[in-house]
């Protein structure tokens, strides 16, 4: 079975975000792989092993983004791809849903494109579904337990009630959660191993896309700082504090 | 004057909420319609016209609740096709996101995610970094596509408004129907829901093991009309169900009054509770960004602080 999985390299979520100019600041930041890509990097992992085949890495960003590719493939991934050109830069979801799908079918035939529900660093949500709909392919998006049999997908799908199980013939896309599995970590000769394994990097021009498949059709017109919620006061708890929530509690007459 | 649209999801029979927000909304920006797709969609139809939809699109079709986004985005292109509205609104649910996604690829037409104010046909806003930077966001192309939160917009209904159906007849085709829900279970919690509940108790990681999720049921007991919500990270490690999660994923809350309990502050998390009117913290690192949008923080261990709030609650209420 052969799986591409999504990767997106992000500013260090731990570190607090920069602006540059009306953007994220993503270059001259210290970079990891996007934490939800770590559970589609491992459900790819998972099931090449019980089903054979291999998972390729398919990345869109800027040349710093060989670092996601390279902690995937050191995690187990066979190959990666990374899409980077300058004319990329800011692109918004459906120019890079566009240009994922150019890059996946010029990478090879896949059964299974896997992808994490949303990006930790813009939250968008929706890039997935719009990949699926450039490929052809149906979407299982939010698995929070993933089995396949008999060439089909049969996944647990969070919902805002509980989850629904959705069944899907392959090929398709699919999207995790995060409790879907648990990320392996990288050993040492996974790490030396990876450095070894074939990174393609290609240009939009390689793929195809050029003029209106590129253009951005969404701007940053203006920013303002959000109306701040005062921090208010912060007390520590010496015994007391109960009192003071119920206090609290009381005065917000909801006891 | 614009046509603004608006997709109204229907779960099992039932009219998403967050329909009625965005109608509403849209009232300001032009002419309202909305589609509305699978069981119960027809009635559905007559609460959106209530609440200002002139024109309803429905279907009761089951193939909408029996098979996931494709069906719904093949009736909507072709709707669209026929109508051309300059503008299509979403409400940020699991279902709406995939076929606000898959649109966006079918129709060419770049979509807006997160979206927490509309200005007019080609603005509207945005939060990013932690909901600290709005970001005021130039569209363009048609029909527009946005994905906004719920509860972003409050609903009204419009006095003696009433919508003119219209039956949706698009023939769904076999290749759009592959993704197929076989079942549904409902992980509900008992008591008021997340959603409307004024008192809102919520846990994290600090929380440390899943039976302490129990002290916060009982303290909401003991406050009364109280919900318990929980943080991705302690739903995605399996701590409680799905549907306590708050948060991007998950459900936007604006309780009266919403306590923390262990909860670092993650953007994720954040999102969805902002917009309380009275946050509370408890948490044992006084760095953790949830301090700086408490009304009262509290630097402690909500282990120990539950049981003596459970206490002290029940002798106020006597």
């Amino acid at each position: 079975m052969n799986i591409a999985v999504c990767v997106k390299h992000i500013p260090d979520p731990n570190v607090p975000p920069e602006m540059d100019g009306k953007y994220l600041k993503r270059e001259g930041v210290q970079g990891v792989l996007d934490p939800g890509d770590e559970f589609g990097v491992e459900a790819g992992l998972q099931l090449k092993e019980a089903h054979g085949g291999e998972v390729t890495l398919v990345s869109m960003g800027p040349a710093a983004a060989q670092e996601a590719i390279r902690r995937g493939l050191s995690m187990g991934a066979d190959k990666g791809v990374l899409v980077t050109d300058d004319s990329l830069k800011g692109a918004d979801a459906l120019v890079t849903a566009r240009v994922l799908a150019a890059a996946i079918k010029k990478a090879g035939e896949f059964d299974l494109i896997i992808a994490g529900v949303e990006s930790t660093d813009g939250y968008t949500g929706t890039m997935p579904a719009t990949l699926a709909e450039f490929l052809g392919l149906p979407q299982v998006t939010f698995a929070k337990t993933i089995d396949i049999a008999d060439g089909a997908l049969k996944v647990n799908r969070q919902t805002a009630e509980g989850y629904h199980v959705v069944e899907c013939p392959l090929p398709a896309l699919l999207t995790v959660t995060a409790g879907v599995n648990e990320p392996r970590y990288a050993s040492f000769k996974g790490i030396m191993a990876a450095k070894k394994k074939p990174v393609e990097t290609w240009s939009a021009a390689d793929l195809g896309l050029s003029g209106d498949d590129i253009a951005i059709k969404q701007d940053v017109a203006d920013q303002t700082p959000a109306e701040e919620r005062k921090a208010g006061e912060v007390i520590t708890d010496d015994g007391t504090a109960a009192k003071r929530i119920a206090d609290f509690l009381q005065e917000a007459k909801v006891i | 004057m614009p046509t603004i649209w608006v997709y109204a999801e229907m779960d099992n029979g039932k009219l998403d909420p967050a329909a009625l927000e965005l109608v509403t909304k849209a009232r300001q920006l032009g002419e309202v319609e909305a589609v509305v797709l699978g069981s119960g969609a027809t009635e559905a139809a007559n609460k959106l016209g209530e609440y200002g939809a002139e024109i309803v699109y429905a279907s009761d079709d089951s193939v909408y609740d029996d098979y996931v986004a494709q069906p719904h985005v093949h009736a909507l292109t072709e709707l669209i096709g026929e109508n051309a509205p300059d503008m299509i609104l979403f409400a940020m649910n699991y279902d709406s996101r995939d076929i606000a996604g898959r649109l966006s690829a079918r129709l060419g037409s770049t979509l807006m995610s997160n979206v927490l104010e509309i200005e007019s046909v080609d603005r509207a806003k945005t939060a990013i970094i932690g909901g600290s930077v709005i970001v005021d966001v130039a569209l363009e192309g048609s029909p527009k596509i946005l994905v906004a939160r719920a509860k972003s917009f409050v609903a009204e209904a419009v006095e003696g408004g009433e919508a003119t159906v219209v039956p949706v007849e698009s023939t769904i085709p076999d290749e759009a129907k592959k993704a197929k829900r076989v079942e549904r279970h409902e992980e509900a919690a008992t008591g008021p829901k997340l959603q409307d509940a004024p008192v809102v108790l919520s846990g994290g990681r600090g929380l440390q093991e899943p039976d302490n999720f129990k002290h916060l049921e009982e303290l909401a007991l003991a406050i009364g009309n109280t919900a318990v919500g929980a943080t991705r990270a302690v739903v995605d490690a399996g701590w409680v169900p799905y549907s306590y999660q708050i948060g991007q994923t998950g459900k936007t809350v604006k309780p009266s009054v919403y306590i923390a309990f262990g909860i670092s502050g993650a953007t994720q998390h954040i999102v969805g509770m902002k917009g309380a009117k009275r946050i509370i913290a408890i948490n044992k690192d006084e760095e953790a960004p949830i301090f700086q949008i408490s009304d009262l923080g509290v630097v402690g261990d909500a282990l120990k602080i539950i049981p003596q709030l459970i206490e002290e609650v029940k002798s106020r209420k006597g």
